[in-house]
């Protein structure tokens, strides 16, 4: 007989919601050779790190990847991981989403509410509208369907990339990274329908 | 180095009953009629980013729409699981696997002998106690909360179809 078990012994980790160009945070081409995207928390240091990885990486093949930023926030040992992405998406609702996730990923040890509100103003945000989201959790189910499509697709940690489609199980140092971005390009200039082709297949 | 097979689907879960806090005991049959999720892990404290009990802690409002139970083991003493807990806020029992040494994670065939530690295993027990789902991860990976979930998925579909 079959059951829905017999699809998921030993799957491979991998995305299991597509990029979607209505709702996600895009870096890059709308027609790239490789999808980078990264579950991170604004109050883990990894991703502090990861965040000047992924700037110098898009530096060198921006113009063929497309990155792509999902929240993954370990509240209970980053009590400001959940606040702070909140307010990278009360700044995304204000058109602001990167210069809020720069701001935040440069001031990690400064992620409290009053920290949060500086930096809504250093941005010029609608202030009372950026206030009301925050306290009125807005922008919570966005986080939490984030952190549990990520869950779903097997990120176990942060930060945790996947390269069209596929866990990046190697580690985020730059030539690591690098490496596995470019092997995916070379692969997707091998099959003519390319990476988001091959991202949509596995994303069944 | 390889791994234990854990034992696997439709095996009966061997019954345990293990210390939860100095005073308390946590058996599995307490949670007949619900599914549970059986977490065995190395040992308490490892590094935080990457921690597997902290992420499984931030799914527990899914396994409870399955109506599961976790319970997370290791050969840790109780005073160790409860600094443990407190420090990355723990809203699930952990289970002392210590005396006798690691004898429920030797119970389940998931126990590393060399290193006196548990494998970091994890078993989807259905709500008749039966393992439904068991999966040993490779040594030093955090395999994530996705496996169980699935797991979860696939009985309660199964459950509705024969309800």
């Amino acid at each position: 007989m079959s059951t829905p078990w017999d699809d998921y012994e030993d799957v491979p980790s991998r995305l299991t919601d597509p990029v979607d160009p209505t709702r996600d945070h895009i870096i890059g081409p709308p027609q790239p050779r490789v999808t980078l995207v990264e579950y991170g928390d604004y109050q883990c240091p990894f991703c502090g790190q990861a965040h000047q990885v992924v700037a110098e990486l898009l530096q060198t093949v921006g113009d063929s990847v497309q990155y792509v930023f999902r929240h993954f926030p370990l509240t209970t040992v980053h009590p400001h991981a959940e606040g702070a992405a909140e307010a990278a998406e009360a700044a995304g609702a204000q058109g602001r989403f990167w210069p809020m996730h720069d701001t935040l990923f440069t001031n990690q040890r400064a992620l409290a509410g009053p920290h949060l509100l500086t930096y809504a103003q250093a941005l010029g945000l609608d202030e009372p509208r950026f206030v009301r989201d925050l306290r009125e959790r807005v922008h919570a189910p966005r986080v939490r369907s984030d952190f549990l499509g990520g869950v779903r697709s097997g990120v176990n940690g942060t930060p945790t990339f996947f390269i069209d489609g596929v866990r990046h199980d190697g580690s985020f140092d730059y030539d690591v990274l690098l490496a596995a971005v470019q092997q995916a390009m070379s692969v997707g200039a091998a099959e003519p329908s390319g990476g988001r082709h091959m991202q949509s297949r596995w994303s069944s | 180095m390889t791994s234990n097979p854990a034992i696997p689907r439709g095996v009966q879960a061997p019954e345990f009953s293990l210390p939860s806090t100095p005073d308390q005991r946590v058996a599995l049959s307490d949670f007949r009629g619900r599914p549970v999720v059986l977490a065995f892990y190395p040992a308490d404290w490892s590094p935080v980013c990457s921690d597997q009990m902290v992420l499984y802690h931030e799914v527990l409002p899914e396994l409870r729409r399955y109506d599961a139970e976790l319970l997370g083991i290791s050969v840790d003493g109780v005073w160790c699981h409860l600094a443990f807990s407190h420090d990355r806020k723990l809203g699930y029992p952990l289970l002392s696997d210590f005396e006798p040494k690691g004898q429920v994670a030797r119970a389940y065939n998931v126990y590393r002998d060399a290193e006196g530690i548990s494998e970091r295993a994890l078993f989807v027990i259905d709500r008749r106690g039966v393992v439904d789902w068991s999966y040993v991860s490779p040594v030093g990976v955090n395999p994530g909360a996705d496996g169980v979930l699935r797991a979860l998925e696939s009985l309660s579909q199964r459950d509705r179809v024969t309800a």
